[in-house]
C-alpha cells in the first residue's frame, strides 16, 4: 500500500537545513509511490517552499504565525498537530535535530504511536521497510519496524541517508492557517556558542581534540584546520572535563554522536566512550604521539606526532591544493 | 517541593558490547546510572536544598535496578520507587515505557520532573517529553542551567550548540544535558543512610495497568554490531612527508576532501 508521508522541513539561518532534503529522500522510501507533503513552520517560510519541491516534495504546506518564530514545543506541536489533522498522514519525518528531537515524542504521544529515533538507513519500502538505527552510541545497530498498523514515525539523523538530485519540479505550495494559543514557554535569548555556523552533527569534517591540546588555546590550530576545510571542531570527553573547551563540543557515548565524512583525531587516546562517538565516520584519520594508542585501531590513516606540529603542516598542504 | 527523577539502569561506558542470538549479552558486564540521570539526580537535589521538598527517584525495571536506586538514594534522594515489570512485560519501547511511568506519576501532583534527555543505551531521547504530554504539562529539553524563582522557572538549554534562554513554570519536565551540574559521588554517610530509606516496589496490577494497555508499539527484530574496520595505515618517513602523503590520500583515495 502506498502511504501520504508528512516531512517537517527545517531551516536554520536563513536556509533550509540538509537534513530536510535527506528526511524527503527517506519519505519517499516509505511512501511506496504514495504521496510526500513537506511543512514548513515559522513565521516567513513560504519562500522556502520551492526548494523542499525540487527536492522531491509532492507538496508543501506552510504554517505561518508569529508565535512559531522561535521554536517552542507547544507552538510547533499545535501547527504541526492541525497539519496532521488536515492531512491524516499514514507516515511522518523528522530530522533527528534540536527540533526534531524535542517534537516527536510529543506528536508520538498524541498519535499514541510508536517512534523510530536517529535513523541511519531504510532497508526495503513502503509497507515493508525496515529502519536501522544505532543504539549504545553507535557500539551497536538494531533493526526496528513498526508491529501493527498506526502511523509511521520516524526521525532520520543528519548526514545518513543520502538526498535525491536537485530537479526543477512544479508543487503546490498552499498555506494553512492556525490559532496558536497558551505557550507555556517564553524564549528570551539564543547564545551563539558554536563557531561559524557548521554544526556538528551536520559537520561533513570534524577536527577533534583531546587531552593532548593540554589548554584552551591548544585548540586553536585546530579551528583553523576547520575553518580551512568548512568543518566544525569538536572534542573528547577529556579535554572538556579539563576545561579546554564547552560541553557543547563533546563527541562520544555521552556527547554528540557524529558520522562526517572525515574525522581528524588530534591528541586524543581513543577511549570506548569517545570511539563510541565516532567511529562510524566515514574515513578517520589519527594523529597522535602514542603509537600505542587505541584510536589507531579505528584509524584509516595515522600519523604519529605531535599535533602542534602535525596540524599546522596539515592546514598547510591543504591550502596549497585547494 | 515535590520533586520526580526518572532514572534508567544501562551499562557502564567503558563495556564492550557482545552480540549472541541477536541479543545483547548482559552477563558479567557492569551496571550504572544512565550518565544523563545523575545529572538529573544531582538537579533535583539541589533544587531541593534550595526551596525544600521531597526527592522521589522512579524506575522501571526487575529488582537489578535496586542498585542503581540506592546509589541515588545515597547521593541524596529521599525516596525511591521500583516499577517492576520483570513478570508482566517482555518487550518494551518508549510507548511502554512513558505509559507507566505516566500512569505511576498521574496522581502525584508533581512540580518538577527530571530525567536524563537520553539514555545511553536505547538513545532515542522520548521518554521524558512523551510523559510530560501524557501528564498534560510542559517540558524542556535537554537543559544545562535550571533557576526557580517564586512562579518563574529560568532556563538555559543547549540546542546543537547554542544556548537558549527561555522562562516558563511549574509543573513542568525538564531533560538534563551535559554540563547542567558535576553529579556528586555519594558519601559513606550517605551510603549508611541510603540503606534505610524507603524504596517501594509496585507492579502494573498496582496502577491498574492491564499487560494490553502497554503493550509495545515497535519491535525490534535484529540487534547486531557494526562490521570491524580493516586495520589502518600507519605512515612513516619525516613527518612533513606524511603529512603531504596524508592529503594526497585523502583527496585520491579516500576522496574525502
Amino acid at each position: 500500500m502506498s502511504k501520504k508521508v508528512l516531512v517537517l522541513g527545517e531551516t536554520r539561518e536563513g536556509a533550509l537545513r540538509n537534513v530536510s532534503f535527506e528526511a524527503i529522500a527517506a519519505a519517499k522510501k516509505i511512501s511506496g509511490g504514495g504521496e510526500v507533503v513537506a511543512v514548513l513552520l515559522g513565521e516567513a517560510v513560504s519562500e522556502f517552499g520551492n526548494e523542499l519541491v525540487a527536492y522531491g516534495a509532492d507538496r508543501v504546506i506552510t504554517v505561518e504565525h508569529p508565535h512559531l518564530k522561535s521554536y517552542t514545543s507547544d507552538g510547533y506541536g499545535q501547527a504541526f498537530m492541525a497539519v496532521v489533522d488536515q492531512e491524516q498522514p499514514e507516515a511522518i519525518v523528522f530530522g533527528h535535530t534540536a527540533v526534531g528531537k524535542d517534537l516527536s515524542p510529543k506528536i508520538a504521544s498524541k498519535l499514541q504511536t510508536g517512534l523510530i529515533s536517529d535513523v541511519t538507513d531504510i532497508e526495503g519500502e513502503g509497507d515493508d521497510a525496515v529502519f536501522i538505527r544505532p543504539i549504545y552510541s553507535g557500539k551497536a545497530f538494531e533493526k526496528v519496524k513498526l508491529k501493527e498498523d498506526g502511523v509511521v514515525f520516524i526521525t532520520v539523523r543528519p548526514n545518513n541517508i543520502a538526498s535525491l538530485e536537485r530537479e526543477e519540479r512544479s508543487g503546490d505550495v498552499s498555506s494553512l492557517s492556525v490559532d496558536i494559543t497558551n505557550l507555556r514557554t517564553i524564549i528570551k535569548n539564543v547564545v551563539r556558542k558554536s563557531a561559524e555556523g557548521v554544526d556538528l552533527s551536520e559537520a561533513k569534517v570534524i577536527i577533534a581534540g583531546g587531552r593532548g591540546v593540554k589548554s584552551k588555546d591548544g585548540f586553536e590550530p585546530l579551528q583553523e584546520l576547520a575553518d580551512l576545510l568548512g568543518g566544525a571542531v569538536g572534542a573528547s570527553r577529556g579535554a572538556c572535563d579539563a576545561d579546554y573547551c564547552d560541553y557543547s563540543l563533546q563527541i562520544g557515548q555521552t556527547g554528540k554522536v557524529v558520522t562526517p565524512d572525515l574525522y581528524i583525531a588530534a591528541g586524543i587516546s581513543g577511549a570506548i566512550q569517545h570511539m563510541a562517538g565516532m567511529s562510524n565516520s566515514k574515513v578517520i584519520v589519527a594523529i597522535n604521539k602514542d603509537p600505542e594508542a587505541n584510536i589507531f585501531k579505528v584509524a584509516d590513516y595515522g600519523i604519529v606526532g605531535d599535533l602542534f606540529d602535525v596540524i599546522p603542516l596539515l592546514t598547510e598542504e591543504f591550502k596549497k591544493v585547494m | 517541593m515535590n520533586i520526580y527523577v526518572l532514572v534508567k539502569r544501562t551499562f557502564d561506558t567503558e563495556e564492550k558490547l557482545v552480540v549472541s542470538g541477536g541479543q545483547i549479552q548482559e552477563d558479567g558486564a557492569e551496571f550504572i546510572i544512565n550518565p544523563y540521570d545523575e545529572y538529573a539526580i544531582e538537579e533535583a537535589i539541589t533544587v531541593r536544598d534550595a526551596h525544600g521538598g521531597e526527592v522521589t527517584v522512579v524506575t522501571i525495571g526487575d529488582e537489578e535496578a535496586e542498585k542503581q536506586l540506592r546509589t541515588a538514594l545515597a547521593m541524596g534522594a529521599d525516596k525511591a520507587v521500583l516499577i517492576n515489570t520483570e513478570d508482566d512485560v517482555e518487550e518494551m519501547d518508549q510507548f511502554t515505557a512513558a505509559y507507566i511511568l505516566a500512569e505511576y506519576l498521574k496522581d502525584k501532583e508533581a512540580d518538577l520532573i527530571l530525567a536524563g534527555n537520553v539514555a545511553i543505551d536505547g538513545g532515542s531521547g522520548q521518554v521524558g517529553p512523551r510523559v510530560a504530554d501524557l501528564l498534560d504539562i510542559n517540558y524542556v529539553t535537554t537543559i544545562t542551567s535550571l533557576e526557580i524563582e517564586g512562579e518563574t522557572v529560568k532556563i538555559v538549554r543547549d540546542i546543537e550548540g547554542d544556548a537558549e534562554e527561555l522562562e516558563t513554570s511549574l509543573p513542568l519536565l525538564v531533560t538534563a544535558q551535559q554540563g547542567l551540574n558535576e553529579p556528586r559521588y555519594p558519601s559513606l554517610p550517605g551510603i549508611m543512610k541510603a540503606k534505610k530509606k524507603p524504596l517501594e516496589e509496585l507492579e502494573l496490577d498496582d496502577l491498574d495497568i492491564e499487560e494490553d494497555d502497554v503493550e509495545a508499539k515497535t519491535e525490534t527484530i535484529e540487534v547486531y554490531l557494526p562490521p570491524k574496520k580493516q586495520a589502518g595505515r600507519i605512515l612513516e618517513g619525516e613527518i612533513p612527508s606524511q603529512v603531504s602523503e596524508l592529503v594526497s590520500l585523502l583527496r585520491s583515495e579516500a576522496k574525502v576532501i
